[in-house]
């Protein structure tokens, strides 16, 4: 058997199965090329709807640009009927609101991201985890309804006791009609703190263990090792999780909308109804009379696209920065 | 190291052969003809090269193992055989490699790769049945019928001594068998498509004992429809398995013989450190 | 002399002080656990509560009732948030689909780096962002609200989700499996379509069922692109209600009716979510299951 190739004389021209001719068909088949132009048109379409994005919002606020100028970021007259429209009570509503709701999701976050890292068991950890993924999962509107019907009374009736110890701060004086910055800031911090405890809590995790044991063979405690060898360690993705929140935050729209009280106007005390970009966005959208209305609103969104673009970049670059970090330290 | 000669032709191919496998037991037997020619082949990884200069002829019909200690080359020379190479970015080749009388950078590498089988270190059952697996190769380009199909995989099953342990379980998933039992699949897999070539890389470093036993095994029966080429670095394993070993060292290949002259009475000082365990 | 005097001033390290301090900061991160998961306990079980009560048959078969009158129900804005999300699929799954299986198979340099950026980017987009963006390419020009254009608004939300997924499945397809099927004689193209995409199957259709679970609950695109309606929006270029809709409405309605109907289509939106939130991970268990043998 073996010796029947050894016995033939000549060397094939080549073996058998070379010399098959592939039909086109066969060819199209195996054209690698076709595919590739295929999904790289499925991936390029990102790249031309979110240029079509960009066009449109700076196109359709074209009007409302060349009549107002910077103007319609810092005046405070919003007068659709006489066609005067200043943005201001909306951006410092959304300032507001989306500072004051990290203030107060941060260290709670934190807080319990750190629990979950470096105190709970592992099974209780990764339950509670699973637990507070679930709630980000949540839609917006639903925190909305929840905010209306369940936090509002809660703070109003909370609220006298509150004030008669905090009600000198001018940020907290004048009366409390239940919408309210603050509680469109509570309702924000609610839905952003999911984000800040699971990504925080990633990010912990990952930090070496020589970097605890390194403080711990200097006779640290516990809470020495977690904040000042830790935290330090994951600083850039902690930071990379409240940017994450702050953009969502900033574009937030029907939870706050629910709960803010949609007045434009800009007050000092956080217990004063106010406004935000998003909230009137989705308020008078529909009801625009006018291009100059509607670029108006349509400028809005620019400014609101622009800024979380911005904070989300800054986001991806730190996580970026601590990815790498990791990899070489 | 440059005992081949170029340009190729027949005559000096032959003679080319007569040289490098004569050794000095002489001519005792026909000499096969040579599956693969390689002529002056280079290869790079970007900027590092991984084969230096290579000259040789692997014949036909026997099972050739590639020696040499880790990084050698051997792996990347055995990858150069079904252009697998060409799949990673970055990489280069030079010079020349015959498939029989025919070029091997002139046929469509999905052509090739049917004519020259490959079967790798870790089994790679694809999630899908045992069936599935093996069928894999001719549902690719044979428009075969139902029973033509069930017949090529239960003899490639049977060539690659598999069968009687999995006829009962065909439409089972391979992931559910043993590692042993996957990497004969894989070889039932390549052999479905009728390939010339098999190239087995460390195709036993994975396994237990037994199974390399019965891989060991078919390869005997295998070399009589195929050329085998296994990389390993097991030494024991070249010298039961293989009738030509080529030993690698730093990307150059340093000899290639008939086994037992390598093993008892190599040319080369570093073969003789190496096959003693004086390095690597 | 110096190891004497140091062990004399200090008998125990840490000092006492900074003991208190590690006992107080770590109850106040255990504080911090409660209370948020209490608070998201508080969310889901007063959720529950009232959509339960909130729920009758009705509810899923009628149609809303005229203000003042009880009864009724959101037949209509159940079936067009089902057509919003067949829309929105038909729209999303393809193009994160072959834009994965280009990120994972066939991108490199610059190309990948300009399609992976720009899907982060509009991942990050605000949703009532996303609205206006539809609202001025559909819905200005063809004059009127419509399926259409909310099935557009949330199917351009599902592409980024859809596409890191499949791409990050693809990618967790080892190397050999590949070779595996090249070695075979198999072209690029039929090894992604023979093996590596049935390999990660399970979890890219997990990703994308959490993909559309996280649409389904999306308002604020749809206020100016679907818009509403009090009866069932026939074909897709009219018009439709939707559940994130209709709990919005009825929640800032000051009709007692009405929020009982918003508190029962939370309920409903909700355990839909979760139902098929937990499915997706179901399969996805199952797929690993499969895989190890």
């Amino acid at each position: 058997m073996a010796n029947a190739a050894l016995s033939t004389p000549g060397i094939p021209m080549q073996p058998r199965g070379l010399e098959k001719k592939q039909t086109w068909l066969e060819r199209l088949r195996k054209g690698d090329e076709v595919v590739h132009l295929i999904t790289l048109s499925g991936a390029w379409s990102i790249i031309v709807i979110t240029g079509l994005l960009v066009q449109h919002l700076w196109v359709y606020s074209a009007i409302a640009r060349h009549t107002f100028g910077w103007r319609f970021l810092f005046t405070s007259t919003w007068d659709p009927v006489n066609g005067l429209f200043g943005a201001w009570p909306f951006v410092y509503g959304t300032i507001v609101t989306s500072i004051l709701a990290l203030v107060i999701a941060i260290p709670i976050g934190l807080g319990t991201a750190i629990f979950l890292a470096e105190l709970a068991p592992r099974k209780i950890s990764d339950a509670l985890t699973f637990l507070v993924e679930l709630l980000a999962a949540v839609p917006s509107v639903i925190y909305g309804l929840v905010g209306i019907f369940l936090l509002i009374p809660i703070l109003t009736t909370a609220m006298p006791y509150f004030q008669k110890v905090f009600g000198w701060l001018p940020i907290f004086s004048g009366t409390f009609y239940g919408v309210s910055y603050f509680s469109a800031a509570v309702i924000l911090a609610i839905m952003v703190v999911p984000f800040i405890v699971s990504i925080s809590r990633e990010v912990l995790l990952a930090v070496p263990v020589s970097q605890r044991e390194a403080m711990m063979a200097l006779g640290a405690t516990k809470w020495d090792v977690t904040w000042r060898a830790v935290v330090p360690y994951a600083r850039q993705g902690i930071m990379g999780s409240i940017f994450l929140a702050l953009a969502r935050a900033l574009g937030e729209t029907m939870a706050v909308t629910m709960v803010i009280g949609n007045v434009a106007q800009v007050s000092t005390s956080l217990l004063a109804p106010g406004y935000t970009i998003a909230a009137v966005i989705a308020n008078e959208f529909t009801e625009a009379t006018g291009d100059l209305y509607l670029h108006a609103l349509i400028e809005l969104g620019l400014v609101l696209f622009a800024v979380t673009m911005i904070i989300n970049a800054l986001a991806r670059l730190l996580m970026l920065t601590m990815r790498g970090h990791e990899v070489t330290g | 190291m440059k005992t081949l000669m170029k340009p190729f032709d027949l005559s000096q191919l032959s003679k080319a052969h007569e040289v490098r496998f004569a050794g000095s037991e002489g001519m005792e037997e026909q000499l096969p003809w040579p599956q693969f020619t390689v002529a002056d082949l280079n290869f790079f990884y970007g900027r590092q090269q991984a084969l230096k200069n290579i000259n040789l002829i692997v014949p036909n019909k026997r099972v050739t193992a590639f020696i040499g200690p880790s990084g050698c080359g051997k792996t990347t020379l055995l990858r150069t055989f079904n252009r697998m190479n060409e799949t990673i970015p970055g990489t280069r080749v030079e010079g020349s490699i015959r498939l029989a009388e025919k070029d091997l950078f002139s046929v469509p590498a999905t052509t090739l790769r049917r004519v020259v089988g490959m079967v790798f270190q870790k089994p790679t059952p694809f999630p899908k049945s045992i069936f599935d697996n093996v069928a894999y190769g001719l549902h690719l380009e044979h428009r075969l019928r139902r029973t033509e199909i069930a017949d090529k995989v239960e003899q490639s099953l049977r060539r690659a001594a598999l069968w009687d342990e999995v006829k009962d379980k065909l439409n089972q998933s391979a992931n559910g068998i043993s590692g042993g039992q996957q990497q004969r699949l894989c070889i039932a897999r390549a052999l479905a498509v009728d390939p010339e070539v098999l190239l087995l890389d460390e195709p036993c470093s994975a396994l237990d004992p037994i199974s390399t036993a019965k891989i060991e095994d078919l390869l005997f029966e295998l070399k009589k429809f195929c050329t085998i080429i296994i990389v390993t670095h097991n030494m024991l394993q070249a010298a039961r398995v293989a009738d030509y070993v080529g030993f690698f060292l730093s990307g150059e290949l340093i000899e290639l013989n008939r086994s037992k002259q390598i093993f008892q009475n190599p040319e080369k000082q570093e073969t003789q450190d190496y096959i003693t365990g004086r390095f690597g | 002399m110096i190891v004497s005097r140091s062990s004399s001033n200090s008998p125990s390290y840490p000092p006492r002080s900074r003991k208190i301090i590690n006992y107080i900061m770590l109850s106040l991160t255990g504080l911090c656990t409660l209370l948020v998961v209490s608070v998201l306990l508080t969310i889901l079980v007063y959720l529950l509560w009232n959509g339960v009560h909130a729920l009758n048959l009705n509810f899923f078969t009628k149609l809303p009732a005229p203000v003042g009158q009880s009864g009724g129900g959101v037949s209509n804005a159940i079936i067009g948030t089902l057509k919003l999300l067949a829309l929105a699929s038909a729209i999303g799954v393809p193009i994160g689909l072959l834009g994965g299986i280009y990120l994972s198979e066939f991108a490199g340099g610059w190309s990948a780096f300009t399609v992976r950026y720009t899907t982060d980017l509009l991942n990050g987009v605000p949703s009532v962002v996303m609205g206006i963006f539809v609202y001025t390419l559909v819905v200005l020009p063809m004059h009127h609200f419509s399926t259409l254009a909310g099935g557009i608004a949330l199917g351009i939300m599902m592409i980024p989700i859809a596409l890191r997924s499949t791409e990050d499945f693809l990618r967790a397809v080892p190397r050999s499996l590949r070779e595996g099927g090249l070695a075979l004689g198999a072209s690029k193209s039929e090894t992604i379509f023979t093996i590596v995409i049935p390999a990660a199957i399970y979890g890219i259709i997990t990703g994308i069922m959490l993909d559309v679970a996280r649409v389904a609950g999306e308002t604020a695109p749809l206020l100016f692109t679907a818009f509403g309606n009090q009866f069932n929006s026939p074909g897709w270029l009219q018009p439709t209600a939707s559940l994130p809709v209709v709990i919005y409405n009825y929640a800032i309605s000051p009709y007692d009716e009405w929020h009982q109907q918003a508190w029962a289509a939370g309920f409903v939106l909700l355990s839909g979510l979760l139902v098929v939130s937990i499915i997706a991970r179901l399969i996805l268990a199952r797929g690993k299951k499969l895989s190890h043998g």
